[in-house]
């Protein structure tokens, strides 16, 4: 497209001709206030709060309907632009509750934020405001309040052009205007959540997240979400420095980070709201269970399993993984075991349901990662059978849950196995039916690689510190590999 | 980075200052003036001479109560509305501007549609607070103050300093200062 060169500000800028003057200035550094624009939702023009000074209009223009033309000439802060962006705010406003002080929106609100920007007028509103409904649960993650919305409709543009489910609506006209339900609709489409981020005032807030932390304590890491295979972009909150809140849990809320690559803006429902079990069952020890349980060091462990590890022939020892596993810990898996076979294909208890926008059917987010290390799986029917008649001398168990995988044989299947190893972040009915115990760290304690579906190899980065001595597993395969190097060293000497 | 060094000189120590003598009978005279004009106050008080306050008197504290100010910041209070509810919304301002971190609040929902959230705890560990009132200040919805006009509030025990929101809202009386004494 053909460039167009125009003035915003005072500053010349050159623009793609056709490209919204919101926009423009975004791309050179100005971001000019709006509430119903949204990159991936359209620009209806119905907020009024991106209105611009334009050098021979009449009347100010809203700078999201307003594509760049040659020798157009904006100022967005000049006083006439910061006065009519005021009495945009002020309008909207009118019947807002002012409840900020047990909203949940508060220090992340476009109302608050830009009152302090360009607001910061004293009110003329003498009259009671309106009031509408509050508190109204219209799915099962989200709380509507009718009285705090302006009616940007992005909520309903969501809903209607990217789930294309349509359960809200805009009901009513003039000061009775509201967002409502669809007559006998709940909002449930696996992607609820995202009404919540786009909503840029506290209309439509979190109901998983109600009042469990202020916002101003979360801190924000990038990471990756484990979720499915496609590793949409995720940032982890995490509330630490005050653990009287989020009922003592540490990862207060996931929210989706903007890859136009991978997932634009959204996340689904399953991964947003899969951050609530990360606290739970976990493991912190290095446990020795056979011949009786005893907590170890790591040096121990490493000395022990790498013993136990050179008696055995490796191809008897099978390695039951998953695609939980990073890049790294692949490589370091294939560089300690590299001759025994690996059984980490998502069938049958990590696949789930697939959809159009973002959901894939496996449930794992790093299957493509040992794929490009040349590592392939072998199918779990022909381990069990492997099992049963004595081939396999040994389980190294990495992150699974092996009752999710063979049902309640598993345990009896287990036990025909002469030495098992757990290995991962979680407590599973069988973690302590093994030898030994080894604690591994979640997602969200450790940094490393996923590598999706379409082979983008995407960082995640470590957010929080592991739970006792748990270590990466990239890290415990590095110990056991290093006592089985230093213990042939010790044998050649 | 130099340092700058200045020499000072020392103060010449004399014969007269050396002695001590002549700087005790000194001081001593600053002592016996303000004894004998507070003598005359308090005489010229007793015989109606002299209106207004009566001269300086020691305080005995602590048989007597202290004497406070009108605004001193004393122990923290938690208000009630007129429902006999707490007041606080559980907006946790107070607790963000807190510079010694000593006020810890969880929040819950409310019940009714009106108040849409309220505090489920709300504890104060006076042993942290610096008495600065920034939380007073911060309240949007004035439910804290701190004119309880108590400022003995020493306990045993650490754990004892903490204040809970029934204590605070003065409906169940705080443990005695010592362990076992009657309330």
């Amino acid at each position: 497209m053909a460039k167009v060169k125009f003035k915003l500000n005072g500053r010349e800028l050159e623009a793609e001709a056709g490209r919204l003057v919101i926009e423009a200035a975004k791309d050179a550094g100005v971001e000019i206030p709006h509430y119903c624009y949204h990159p991936a939702l359209g620009n209806p023009g119905n907020c009024r709060m991106c209105i611009v000074e334009v050098a021979g209009a009449p009347k100010p223009q809203v700078s999201c309907r307003l594509p760049v033309l040659e020798g157009l000439d904006v100022k967005s802060d000049s006083p006439a632009a910061k006065r009519a962006q005021a009495s945009a705010l002020e309008l909207h406003l009118v019947n807002h509750p002012l409840d900020c002080p047990v909203c949940d929106q508060s220090g992340e609100c476009g109302l608050q934020d830009y009152y302090m920007k360009i607001g910061q007028y004293q009110s003329q509103v003498r009259e009671d405001k309106v009031h509408k409904g509050k508190r109204l649960e219209i799915g099962p993650h989200v709380m509507l309040d009718q009285e705090r919305c302006i009616l940007c409709t992005r909520c309903t543009r969501f809903v209607d052009d990217v789930t294309k489910t349509h359960e809200l609506g805009v009901f009513k006209r003039g000061h009775v205007e509201r967002i409502e339900l669809t007559p006998g609709m709940t909002l449930d489409n696996g992607y609820t959540g995202n009404v919540v981020d786009v909503c840029p005032v506290g209309a439509l807030t979190d109901r998983d997240f109600r009042y469990q932390v202020r916002v101003w304590y979360l801190d924000k890491t990038d990471s990756i979400c484990p979720g499915c295979s496609r590793g949409c972009s995720i940032s982890v909150h995490t509330n630490t420095k005050r653990n009287w809140h989020n009922e003592g849990r540490r990862v207060a809320r996931i929210k989706p980070r903007y890859n136009p690559d991978v997932n634009g803006h959204w996340i689904c429902d399953d991964g947003r709201y899969s951050y609530r079990p990360l606290d739970a069952g976990r493991l912190g020890k290095v446990l020795r269970l056979q011949p009786a349980r005893e907590e170890i060091s790591w040096a121990e462990a490493a000395v022990e399993i790498a013993d136990r590890l050179r008696e055995g022939d490796p191809k008897g020892l099978a390695v039951v993984a998953s695609g939980l596993l990073s890049n790294e810990d692949w490589k370091a898996l294939k560089e300690l075991l590299p001759q025994s076979p690996l059984y980490f294909s998502p069938e049958p208890d990590q696949v789930g349901e697939a959809d159009e926008l973002l959901r894939r059917r496996e449930k794992v987010p790093n299957l493509k990662g040992a794929e490009a290390l040349g590592l392939k799986s072998g199918s779990f029917e022909a381990l069990a059978k492997d099992l049963e008649s004595g081939k396999v001398w040994g389980l190294y168990v990495i992150e699974r849950d092996l009752e999710k995988v063979w049902g309640a044989k598993a345990k009896d299947l287990l036990a025909k196995a002469k030495w098992s190893l757990f290995q991962g972040p979680f407590k599973t009915p069988l973690s302590e039916a093994g030898s030994y115990r080894l604690p591994a760290t979640a997602y969200v304690e450790e940094t490393g690689h996923f590598t999706n579906f379409e082979g983008k190899v995407q960082a995640y980065h470590k957010a929080l510190e592991p739970i006792g001595s748990a270590k990466p597993d990239h890290e415990i395969f590095g110990l056991i590999r290093a006592a089985l190097a230093a213990e042939r060293e010790g044998a050649a000497a | 980075m130099a340092m700058t060094v200045r020499v000072v000189e020392r103060p010449k120590r004399t014969f007269a200052t050396q002695i001590f003598l002549i700087e005790v009978w000194k001081g001593l005279l600053v002592t016996f003036r303000h004894l004998f004009v507070n003598l005359a106050r308090h005489t010229a008080y007793a015989l109606g001479m002299r209106g207004g306050e009566p001269g300086a008197v020691t305080i005995q504290y602590p048989e007597d109560p202290a004497v406070l100010g009108k605004r001193a910041r004393t122990r923290h209070r938690l208000l009630k509305r007129e429902d006999g509810a707490p007041r606080c919304t559980a907006c946790l301002l107070c607790e963000t501007i807190c510079p010694a971190k000593c006020i810890r609040i969880t929040a819950e929902n409310a019940p009714s549609v009106g108040v849409e959230k309220r505090a489920k705890s709300f504890d104060i560990d006076l042993g942290m607070c610096i008495f600065c009132g920034y939380c007073v200040e911060a309240c949007p919805v004035d439910a804290i103050h701190m004119d309880a006009n108590e400022v003995e509030i020493s306990r045993g025990t650490r754990q004892d300093m903490i204040w809970n929101m029934a204590e605070l809202l003065g409906d169940v009386p705080k443990a005695p200062k010592v362990p076992g004494a009657a309330r």
